[in-house]
């Protein structure tokens, strides 16, 4: 019975939050730091969601995300520059070899397609290797990714190590804010399914999965492939909230900072990825802003606050999450309605008992 | 011989290296429909290695299995380990026949661990069903979408009438690692009796029971038996239990078999009574 | 003859590069064979080797600076097992690698903090950076100097390990944990002195590889860290002349790619060959498989 109060619960907050979106989108100014925040927050939720898939419900420690985001960015704008616009973006490649262009939607899930082609390719070799060393594995595809995107000899396709830009983009919130709502809920309901099981199986256990006839070849790509999708679609996001793209830009370090918002909103949370993305964007756009600009305090001069601060500190506060609150914020639980009851009450007879 | 499609399962010649060290040697043996076989022996005696490549998770070095009359699992040395072949040269084959694991699980062989190996992070009731996904039909897409609603209410009722079974339904929602070690070994049951198998593989299933636990343990495998027309391969310690509910008995010392027979003919067998007091020298 | 002419500068290139790569590639493959962990902060503690000269430098002569610079490095590495990895130990291994990518992301940060994003010039260090001429090419004397350092630091090395109490006392645990802690080996001080060689041995790479370089950046150390990582790979994770064979092949191979003119290739180059060393021989060149029990 609580699960259907909290199914309901959840519809309304998403009612709700779709509403709050609109009205943000009318209020305030589409460039401000909270919009800023907010879209972000939208595009890497979605690809810290799909990292957890991965990494938090399949146990597959892939580094692979930013290699997977730079081929749905690319392909989503290869795609859909004008064909008007292709010569002046492709200006060292007569104008690229593309003639076409197809709406964005169609752009957003060839996004997604190509990447998941691409998983299904290297998957088969690497996905059987174990742990750290599929870790390594997928971080090098990745860097291959940037180099062959970077390729003069496939200028007319990638426009070498140029950028690619004038391609369809958004201005609201509205539009990352509904496909990243889609896409995790497509993951979500996934996760809840029988292969979402079979892949927390596969997580816990590889040898009993397998005897309990899950095939772990067949599981591990399709996890993999499914999660590389929904990489791709958060690059062709990314790639239109930048309004501009270049491979040299989706580095390891891409994948480091997705990877630790995985980790402290908890490894096979959805909830807590999609909280934990927020809170890294809000404090690192806006809250810890103040520490990259010196300040005076009378003629004081506070020490240490200058540009770059802000990340140092944030850093350390990762490392401090990571060796003392390894849970991360929600564990492997999700958030509900109940289970916020639940928590309460609970706080609530502690409280009581204490008295 | 006897006609091989009598027998649900035959090991023929089956021989296991790792590297110079022989786990099994020249391994033959049957379990006959409806039986419950058990395969005892002391300490590395190499039983559960014979588990594991009944089940897939080795490649024997030489030797058959036959499930149902079938090979399912064939080899011969090849390779680099013609030349380290060190078991007894039994067998002439010249096939390769290898499956995973699931691929067994799914042919109707279901297995426990002597270690218990439940998945720890999923609720009792998770870790049943679980083993409910290798019969369903629905692709990840329909699974996703929820166009397989008949099929998951139809595994959520197969799997709670398992846990009902083993006796578990109260503490279907608790975490699997939360449950006593009994409670464990009867849920690793219910979780290979998910699978829908004719032969049912049990390694150790008593391992860690009191008297009490391993005595219920025994009507319970016989109830299960009966119930799901099952025939039982049993890896046992407890020689109480062997004894109580084995048809046959084959003994292994060292990887190699040194004795079969019916309960009776082992606990008289000389060569048993060596291999697990050890041979008096010298008297 | 004249292929070798036209690449020797590239070949000479390659030594060195791949000297330089095995000096941190050694660093890898010993806290692999411990903790059998990838120690990502690797290349940044290399990173900020090139870092700290820069900075001592400014400060003190040559002389002091570069026992400086290594000393510094060496308690840096100690340090972040001391802080970052020792208090993990009994975790799973993914919590462990993910504090190793913590402490990368910290150090670059850290680093860009303290120079703030700007490139930091590296200081002509005299001698190993006056220019000498073998046959046709003309190079830097670090070029020569690179191999033949790091044979002598291997050697000695692979003495430190095969004849001295330490040194037993590393191999023990590098084959059973447990096992050596039982036997009165103080794990954890093996595994410091573990750090302290792969810091040493780093912070001797950033010397000779920075020489080659004008500048050092925040991000300086992930490319050699990662490259130096494949060669333990290949060479077979936990074995010191895997690691050296490796990262000099690495070094020499994507060296010539360049000599050809497919510089964007000479990175991916060393991921191929990851993937494929993975595929063929997951236990490298000179590697031991392991298995697992069921």
């Amino acid at each position: 019975m609580t699960k259907k109060k909290d199914t309901i619960a959840a519809i309304v907050l998403l009612a709700a939050a779709f509403a709050l979106v609109a009205l943000l989108d009318r209020m305030l100014p589409s460039t401000g730091i909270i919009m800023t925040v907010l879209k972000k927050g939208c595009i890497y939720s979605l690809v810290a969601v799909s990292m957890n898939l991965l990494n938090g419900f399949t146990g597959l420690f892939s580094l692979g995300q930013a290699g997977f985001m730079l081929i749905g960015g690319y392909t989503y704008a290869i795609l859909t520059i004008p064909p008007a616009d292709r010569a002046s973006v492709y200006q060292y490649f007569d104008g690229g070899i593309i003639q076409f262009a197809v709406p964005f939607w169609a752009g957003l899930i060839a996004a997604g397609l190509v990447a998941a082609f691409l998983a299904w390719l290297i998957g088969l070799p690497v996905l059987r290797l174990k742990s750290d060393y599929l870790a390594i594995a997928t971080l090098g595809f990745a860097e291959i990714m940037r180099a062959i995107f970077q390729w003069d000899k496939l200028g007319p396709l990638t426009n070498g190590s140029n950028m690619l830009r004038k391609y369809p983009s958004f201005s609201t919130l509205m539009f990352p804010f509904a496909v990243a709502v889609i896409c995790i809920a497509v993951i979500v309901l996934l996760i809840n399914s029988s292969f979402g099981r079979a892949f927390k199986a596969i997580r816990d256990d590889e040898v009993a999965a397998e005897a309990m006839g899950i095939n772990l070849a067949h599981h591990k790509r399709m996890s993999f492939c499914i999660s590389s999708f929904f990489a791709g679609i958060g690059g062709a996001l990314l790639a239109m909230y930048q309004t501009t793209i270049q491979a040299q830009a989706f580095k390891s370090n891409m994948t480091y900072e997705i990877l630790l918002i995985v980790v402290i909103g908890g490894l096979g949370s959805v909830t807590g990825s999609v909280l934990a993305t927020f809170l890294f964007y809000a404090a690192s756009e806006w809250w810890l802003r103040f520490l990259d600009s010196p300040l005076m305090i009378g003629s004081f001069q506070v020490p240490l606050l200058r540009s770059g601060f802000r990340k140092v500190v944030f850093s350390v506060v990762i490392m401090l999450i990571v060796l003392f609150a390894r849970q991360g914020i929600m564990g492997d639980h999700e958030f509900s309605l109940s289970g916020l009851m639940k928590l309460l009450r609970r706080k609530g007879k502690e409280a009581s008992a204490n008295e | 011989m006897s006609d091989p499609n009598a027998n649900v399962l035959r090991l023929d010649h089956i021989t296991m290296q790792f590297g110079g060290v022989i786990a099994v040697n020249d391994f033959s043996m049957e379990v006959n429909k409806g039986e419950i076989v058990a395969l005892i022996g002391p300490n590395g005696a190499g039983k559960t290695t014979a588990f594991n490549v009944i089940t897939g998770v080795y490649e024997p070095t030489n030797g058959t299995v036959y499930f149902n009359g079938e090979p399912i699992v064939e080899n011969y040395p090849r390779g680099k380990m013609k030349k380290l072949y060190l078991g007894d040269p039994a067998m002439v084959c010249n096939k390769v026949i290898s499956r995973t694991p699931d691929k067994i699980t799914k042919l109707g062989i279901a297995r426990t661990f002597q270690n218990i190996r439940l998945f720890k992070k999923m609720t009792v009731f998770e870790n049943v069903l679980i083993a409910r996904h290798m019969r369903s039909r629905a692709n990840f897409v329909s699974a996703t979408l929820r166009l397989n609603a008949q099929e998951e209410q139809a595994n959520r009722e197969k799997t709670l009438e398992l846990i009902r079974l083993v006796g578990l339904e109260e503490l279907k929602d608790d975490l699997a690692t939360s449950l006593p070690y009994g409670k464990q070994r009867r849920l690793e049951i219910a979780r290979a009796l998910a699978t829908e198998p004719s032969l049912l593989l049990l390694d150790e299933p008593a391992a860690g029971m009191n008297p009490q636990e391993t005595l219920e343990l025994a009507s319970f495998i016989r109830e299960i038996k009966d119930k799901f027309n099952l025939t039982v391969f049993v890896i046992e310690h407890h020689m109480d239990l062997v004894m109580e509910i084995s048809d046959r008995i084959y003994v292994l010392d060292f990887g190699k078999m040194i004795a079969s027979g019916t309960p009776e003919e082992i606990q008289n067998n000389q060569h048993v009574i060596d291999a697990y007091l050890g041979v008096q020298e010298d008297e | 003859m004249d292929f070798l002419s036209k690449n020797l500068p590239y070949l000479l290139a390659g030594i060195s590069v791949g000297g330089q790569y095995a000096l941190i590639a050694i660093g890898y493959t010993m806290v692999y064979g411990i903790l059998r962990l990838i120690n990502f902060a690797h290349g940044d503690i290399f990173m900020v080797a090139g870092l700290v000269l820069i900075y001592s430098t400014t400060v003190f002569p040559l002389y002091i600076s570069i026992p400086l610079t290594i000393i510094v490095t060496v308690i840096l590495g100690m340090s972040i097992e001391k802080i970052a990895y020792r208090p993990l130990r009994n975790s799973p291994r993914m919590s462990v690698m993910i504090s190793a990518i913590g402490v990368s992301y910290l150090l670059q940060n850290l680093a860009l903090y303290i120079t703030g994003g700007l490139a930091q010039v590296y200081p002509t260090i005299p001698f190993i950076s006056s220019p000498i001429t073998i046959g046709p090419a003309t190079t830097k004397v670090v070029t020569i100097l690179t191999p033949i350092l790091m044979i002598i630091l291997v050697i000695g090395l692979m003495q430190l390990i095969n004849h001295t109490k330490i040194g037993m006392a590393m191999r023990s645990v590098s084959t059973d944990f447990e096992t050596s802690r039982l036997m009165g080996i103080n794990v954890n001080n093996v595994i410091s002195m573990t750090f302290v060689i792969g810091s040493f041995l780093a912070a001797i790479g950033s010397l000779l590889y920075f020489s080659n370089y004008p500048s050092v950046i925040p991000t300086s150390g992930g490319m050699p860290g990662l490259k130096a990582f494949v060669a333990a790979v290949f060479g077979g994770i936990g074995s010191i002349p895997g690691a050296v064979i490796g990262a000099m092949l690495i070094g020499i191979v994507e060296n010539l790619i360049k000599g050809v003119g497919w510089t964007t290739f000479s990175d991916a180059f060393t991921f191929v060959l990851l993937i494929f060393v993975l595929l063929f021989k997951p236990t490298g060149l000179f590697g031991e498989a392991a298995t697992d029990k069921v």
